[in-house]
């Protein structure tokens, strides 16, 4: 009864994760070489997909890189790269540097402030935020944010103008790449917000009740027991974020009107665009090797995000192996 | 100060501000600011909100240091920093809620629903061909994602050990952060490539959204498979049931409900894409049904080119695009509730 071993072997290989079991010596039926195949393929097949998405943006990406700049409809590419992307690294750095500390806070809030009851529905509505398309946010960014700072960037301008960041004269939409920036934020809060909560549910309990019972209030437990816990993770969390903010297209291609400037000025009307907002603008109206152009500047775009998105994702793991939590 | 101090010194709370101190200081800060601003002549509800919520912690801080010391007065900073970056972050969403609700229930009527916009120049038409469009994408990248997504998870979760195991868990973690775009203009290749240049189909824009769409997939479905219990699958091996019925009658139906809320919330995430169906599947003004050839408008390419390409009366064209953003706003948070709904009626009972 070679099922029988089967299942013995089933038995004496609990580890807790529910595969791995059916060992050689027993016959294996049809059905499931057929079906572990099916998933095998199914795995393999999504690595298969990664890979093609790299090359097929190399291959076509490939004829702006190698054809002289002159037959170029946008110039030689390295001009034509780099002001989107200094655009597209200023726009999400800001945007982390705004998301960041609040993201972070309302993390704590919801893991340590709020009433024990109202934590997970706090978070659901904080992600909720997550949900909104970015479509939408980019309509509420020109139609209602943009009017509703624009003063704001005038009083700036006016009275902190003596700092480069804030010189002007500043635009008189408000459709400015502060603006952006803040819609990034608003945008990528939901993600940190998220990574960083399920990171403070691995802090060891223990460590935070031991420097409560030594007389430590909330604040302090929290400094002492979690945050340097956290840490590793609170930043691999921000990288996710600068990941997102990086690729996020549509916010950026409704609210500003680039320019191909390098510029930091924030509250100015000339300012950079960005990779992916660049491609959507310019995408109907190319042609030939414009077409190519643009895939080349999406590739840059894939082969950074996809280095912030590996790094941060090998500091999680790595973490995770290391923390006796899960 | 004194009378505080003189109310609270007698028992084991000694040297604490009374609890009630919190609310009445609060109130009076933000009633405070909402009078001088009103005395002023420029009443914002912001303006009001961030002045009060200055003088409540300042006050604050000095009752505090003043009766309890400077540990716990930290405490108290932290306690009112984290909570407004709360209040803070809830602002954006509500503004967001309430201007979608506002602008867009201007048009948020039947013709909206039932007319497309072939032939129509300024007022009247509607988004009927992106809705259409949108079902069909959505629909399409749905039957191309889920089942691989869902066999990728079981590989991971039943078979998977070893390095392929652990590299597609890597990789998918690092898919889920490709920005729309790239995926968009991988379809947009993919389909050059094969059908010719120029080319945009609802089948191009179906296979950029489930490069999006697989990742999460797997994600969800695999945190459900990993918390079935393993008696279950240990009783069925008991019984001599082949594993990949096991994982077929046993494992799969346990995690049902939570796959069902995964694919939702799936469906809930790329079914506001815009950049990469602008590339992949281009816009129109008719109804297309072939998702094989021709251009496809979906729902936020609506909004997207209703808000770029303004005609005359261009009010017409952004109340349009208002009412496209709320009936993508409404499909989305309805997809969420159900997919959560899913969630908690059928989740599986766990074994202890």
């Amino acid at each position: 009864m070679p099922d029988f071993h089967g299942a013995v072997a089933s038995d004496v290989d609990d580890r807790g994760k529910g595969g791995t079991t059916i060992q050689h010596g027993t016959v294996r039926r049809l059905g499931d070489r057929v079906f572990q195949a099916l998933s095998t393929w199914s795995g393999v097949a999504i690595l298969i997909m990664l890979a093609l998405v790299a090359t097929f943006l190399v291959w076509q990406g490939m004829p702006a890189l190698t054809t002289p700049a002159d037959e170029l409809p946008y110039g030689a590419f390295p001009q034509f790269v780099a002001p989107l992307l200094f655009g597209t690294i200023w726009t999400a750095v800001l945007a982390l540097i705004m998301a960041v500390p609040v993201a972070v806070s309302v993390a704590l809030f919801i893991s340590y402030y709020a009433p024990r009851g109202l934590a997970a529905s706090l978070g659901y509505v904080i992600d909720l935020l997550a949900a909104v398309p970015s479509v939408v946010y980019g309509l509420w960014g020109i139609g209602v944010l943009a009017p509703a700072l624009q003063p704001s960037f005038v009083w700036l301008a006016r009275h902190l103008g003596f700092i480069p960041l804030f010189a002007g004269p500043p635009s008189g939409t408000g459709r400015t790449i502060l603006t952006v920036a803040v819609v990034l934020a608003v945008m990528i809060l939901p993600i940190v917000t998220a990574l960083s909560r399920e990171v403070f549910l691995q802090t060891p309990r223990l460590h935070e009740e031991a420097a409560l019972a030594l007389g430590a209030t909330r604040w302090e437990m929290i400094t002492i027991a979690v945050l340097p816990f956290a840490r590793p993770g609170i930043i691999s969390a921000s990288m996710l974020g600068l990941g997102r903010a990086l690729g996020e297209t549509m916010v950026v291609a409704m609210v500003l009107s680039p320019s191909a400037v390098i510029s930091f000025a924030l509250l100015t009307s000339q300012h950079p665009g960005t990779i992916a907002a660049n491609i959507v603008l310019s995408f109907p109206e190319s042609y030939g090797l414009g077409v190519n152009q643009l895939i080349a500047t999406g590739l840059v775009l894939f082969v950074i995000t996809l280095a912030v998105n590996m790094i941060a994702r090998g500091i999680v793991d790595r973490h995770r192996e290391f923390s006796g939590a899960n | 100060m004194a009378t505080l101090t003189r109310a609270t010194s007698a028992s084991l709370t000694s040297g604490r501000l009374p609890s009630w101190v919190t609310g009445l200081l609060l109130s009076v800060a933000i009633l405070g600011s909402a009078t001088f601003f009103l005395a002023v002549g420029s009443p914002g509800l912001l303006r009001i909100l961030f002045t009060g919520a200055l003088i409540f912690a300042s006050v604050m801080m000095v009752a505090s240091l003043a009766v309890e010391g400077r540990r716990r007065a930290k405490d108290r900073l932290s306690g009112i920093v984290v909570t407004s970056a709360f209040v803070l972050a809830l602002l954006p969403l509500i503004s967001l809620v309430l201007s979608v609700v506002r602008y867009g229930s201007q048009r948020f009527d039947l013709q909206f629903f039932i007319y497309s916009m072939r032939s129509v120049v300024g007022e009247g038409g509607g988004a009927a061909h992106a809705i259409t469009g949108t079902l069909w994408v959505t629909g399409l990248a749905t039957v191309i994602s889920v089942p691989i997504g869902i066999l990728a998870a079981i590989y991971l979760v039943e078979y998977g050990t070893g390095p392929l195991a652990r590299s597609i868990t890597f990789f998918v973690d690092v898919m889920t952060g490709i920005p729309s775009i790239v995926a968009g203009l991988f379809a947009y290749s993919v389909f050059v490539l094969i059908f010719g240049p120029g080319t945009e189909s609802g089948l191009a824009g179906a296979v950029a959204l489930s490069v999006l769409m697989m990742p999460v997939v797997v994600r969800s479905t695999e945190e459900l498979l990993r918390v079935v219990p393993n008696e279950l699958r240990e009783a069925a091996y008991a019984l001599g049931v082949p594993k990949w019925l096991t994982v077929l009658k046993v494992v799969l139906p346990t995690a049902l409900a939570g796959i069902v809320t995964g694919v939702m919330l799936a469906v809930a995430r790329v079914i506001g894409e815009t950049a990469p169906l602008l590339i992949a599947a281009g816009f129109t003004q008719s109804l297309n049904n072939n998702p094989l050839s021709g251009p496809m408008m979906t729902l936020p390419v609506f909004v997207y080119r209703s808000y770029v390409d303004q005609g005359s009366p261009a009010s017409a064209y952004l109340e349009r695009a208002w009412a496209g953003a709320l009936t993508l706003i409404l499909i989305v948070m309805i997809l969420n509730l159900a997919g959560r709904l899913v969630a908690a009626r059928f989740a599986p009972k766990s074994g202890r």
